[in-house]
């Protein structure tokens, strides 16, 4: 009796956990999004109209934001994937003893505050950074053009900060390729390019799906990167839930979008997964 | 996409191979010819240079000095996926993403075959594994997995076939099942393998030459009955199989044989058979042509007396007994239990006998225990 009981017992402090601090809030999010202001009433009071029409008025009014987050996310999942694959690749295949030097080196932007990061992007990115006088010199911008406040800042900040949730499991499933499957390609007459497409690429489909999505996730809700290197035209969904929260304390407009964006992503997530068919893979 | 691999055929030719590893140097001025069709081994303990050797052939490795030939072609830099070679890895390094059926068609996939299937088909019937086709690496056994290797391998026709200790991995007896498989596909198909192992009885099963690996070079080379009838080397008696190696003398000669004094005792040893280079010799005798007979029972050939039965291990076929001469040197004698004699018991007085023509002649300076404690690997399988 014992043995059977012992899972469910592990498994009770985090349902306990998740029940506290996800499920319960969640409920009170979905309940928040068809409240309406009380008539007469302070601000931040509100009643349970059951207005569903919240959400399509929340979506109409926000649709800008919402294609922008969508698009910057992917834009900095797709940049994040062509930088940390060749990375990753080169740490698990090639690091020999300096691997786990080079997996600390990867993490170890984690070791300061994500906000301070952020900022310090900002610094780099201005016009006192070393960036936008070298890209001037070589004549590759205008000397009017800025790159702060626009959204490639807003873009590369989050691909910079989202880098290592790409970068890790792509290591871990790079190095868990046996090297004589490689071999076995070339010695089965494949160059190297067919042996990357045939054999090292499907075996890393794994770390690629886990790391899009660990990217892409954050990616879409964040609203750090657009407030602190963005502009009032490059705001994405999470601003706006940030501000109606916070600024105008429109609780219904903001868990309505709240709950749009989820379930929003978790139909991409759906998609995508099952398109990159996941379970086909070893 | 794939660059047309090179057509080449016939012997392979090694030319004074070497290949360094910064001080460490794995393979040694090496120059061996392996004739077409053949069914070659390279034999020899851990460390030896076998694989590296291997892996120059299969182009997985860029030989430091020396240069590889297939018939008149050079092949010492040409690509691995180039070379009309193939390898079965010594874990098989199947593809795990790809279904049986797959990984059998990567190699004629990439080279733009056009009847993929019947190719495919034909070789898992060979292997007598056809209804394993749509399965993936992992669902299979070892034994079906090894064969599915060396089908991959095997499917492409390739001048040369290489196996890495192909058969490693698997237990005792379906290794020496899948031994007489090897032998059979291998004339099946009539292509030349080049196998390397460090386990001397399956070299010695499949090979048609042998070449024992030492320290980077090649100690001998010849045919399993060569190597074992007649070896060059102390390493090489030792190495394959046991050996009695007794110290003598070359004192005199009687027509085409030496006569060798060995503590006090005269023996006689055939010139054509000796590798000594001066008068100091170590005669050696494989322990199953000695014979023990009691004292007083009329002998033949080669004797020498005075033996002091230390040890007796009855094993079934045969028994083995270890028997003291008078010098302080403890013989190996295995006797076959198929001559109705009572079995000798331990503290026996006897005498050791064997016909002249079995003995072979060692150098006299040289290490009498090389290649007898080199291969750890063997005793966890045997």
């Amino acid at each position: 009796m014992r043995k059977i009981r012992t899972p469910y017992l592990l498994l009770l402090p985090g349902f306990a956990f998740l029940f506290t601090f996800f499920i319960l809030p969640i409920m009170n999010l979905a309940q928040t999004s068809t409240q309406t202001p009380v008539g007469g009433g302070d601000t931040g009071e509100f009643e349970q109209t059951l207005r569903f029409s919240n959400y399509i008025d929340a979506f109409v009014e926000n649709k800008e934001q919402f294609g922008r987050s969508f698009v910057y996310a992917t834009i900095a999942t797709l940049l994040a994937l062509a930088i940390a694959y060749p990375l990753a690749y080169a740490i698990a295949l090639k690091g020999g003893k300096l691997k786990n030097f080079m997996l600390i080196l990867v993490i170890a932007p984690f070791f300061t505050s994500f906000l301070l990061r952020t900022v310090a992007w900002k610094q780099i990115l201005g016009e006192e950074g070393f960036v936008v006088p070298t890209l001037r010199t070589f004549g590759i911008i205008g000397d009017s053009t800025t790159l702060t406040s626009t959204s490639f800042a807003v873009v590369m900040g989050m691909t910079y900060n989202f880098l290592p949730f790409m970068t890790l499991p792509l290591y871990a499933s790079i190095d868990r390729i046996d090297p004589r499957t490689l071999e076995a390609s070339g010695d089965l007459y494949a160059n190297g390019f067919t042996t990357f497409r045939r054999v090292t690429l499907p075996l890393s489909m794994p770390g690629v799906v886990a790391g899009t999505l660990l990217t892409f996730i954050p990616a879409a809700g964040d609203y750090v990167n657009a407030a602190i290197l963005g502009s009032p035209n490059t705001k994405m969904i999470g601003n706006v839930i940030e501000s109606r929260y916070l600024k105008i304390v429109d609780y219904p407009t903001a868990a309505a979008l709240s709950f749009t964006l989820m379930v929003v992503i978790l139909i991409l997530v759906t998609l995508y997964i099952r398109k990159a068919g996941t379970e086909e893979l070893v | 996409m794939t660059k047309e691999s090179i057509s080449a055929k016939g012997d392979l030719r090694l030319t004074r191979l070497t290949k360094s590893y910064g001080e460490f140097t794995a393979v040694d001025d090496l120059s061996l010819v392996i004739p077409e069709g053949s069914f070659f081994a390279l034999l020899g303990p851990s460390g030896c240079g076998k694989t590296t050797t291997l892996r120059m052939i299969a182009g997985l490795e860029e030989p430091t000095v020396g240069s590889i030939h297939l018939g008149t072609t050079d092949i010492t830099t040409t690509k691995p996926y180039q070379r009309p070679i193939n390898t079965v890895f010594q874990n098989y390094a199947l593809f795990p993403h790809l279904t049986i059926f797959e990984n059998i068609a990567f190699g004629l996939r990439r080279r733009g075959i056009k009847d993929v299937d019947a190719a495919v088909s034909k070789v898992l019937d060979l292997v007598e594994l056809p209804h394993l086709a749509q399965r993936k690496p992992t669902q299979l056994s070892g034994g079906q997995q090894q064969r599915i290797a060396l089908a991959r391998a095997i499917v492409n026709r390739p001048a040369l076939l290489l196996l890495d200790e192909p058969l490693g991995a698997l237990d005792l007896k379906l290794r020496r099942q899948m031994q007489i498989e090897l032998k059979w596909i291998q004339k099946e198909v009539g292509l030349t393998f080049v196998h390397v192992t460090h386990d001397q009885e399956e070299a010695m099963t499949m090979a048609d030459t042998i070449a024992v690996m030492n320290e980077g070079q090649i100690e001998q080379m010849g045919s399993p009955a060569d190597l074992y009838d007649n070896p060059k080397t102390a390493f090489v008696a030792n190495f394959l199989g046991q050996s009695n190696l007794i110290k003598g003398t070359i004192s005199g000669n009687d027509g085409d044989s030496h006569i060798v004094d060995v503590f006090g005792q005269k023996i006689s040893l055939q010139k054509n058979r000796s590798h000594a280079v001066d008068n100091s010799i170590y005669a050696g005798i494989r322990p199953e042509k000695f014979r023990i007979s009691r004292l007083g029972t009329p002998t033949s050939g080669n004797i020498l007396t005075g033996g002091h039965i230390e040890d007796v291990s009855y094993i079934g076929v045969s028994t083995q007994y270890q028997v003291e001469m008078p010098w302080g040197q403890e013989l190996m004698v295995f006797e076959q239990n198929d001559d109705g004699v009572a079995p000798f018991s331990k503290d026996e007085e006897v005498n050791i006998s064997w016909e002249p023509i079995f003995t072979f002649g060692l150098r006299g300076d040289e290490d009498a225990t090389a290649g007898s404690e080199v291969n750890p690997e063997e005793l966890d399988e045997e």
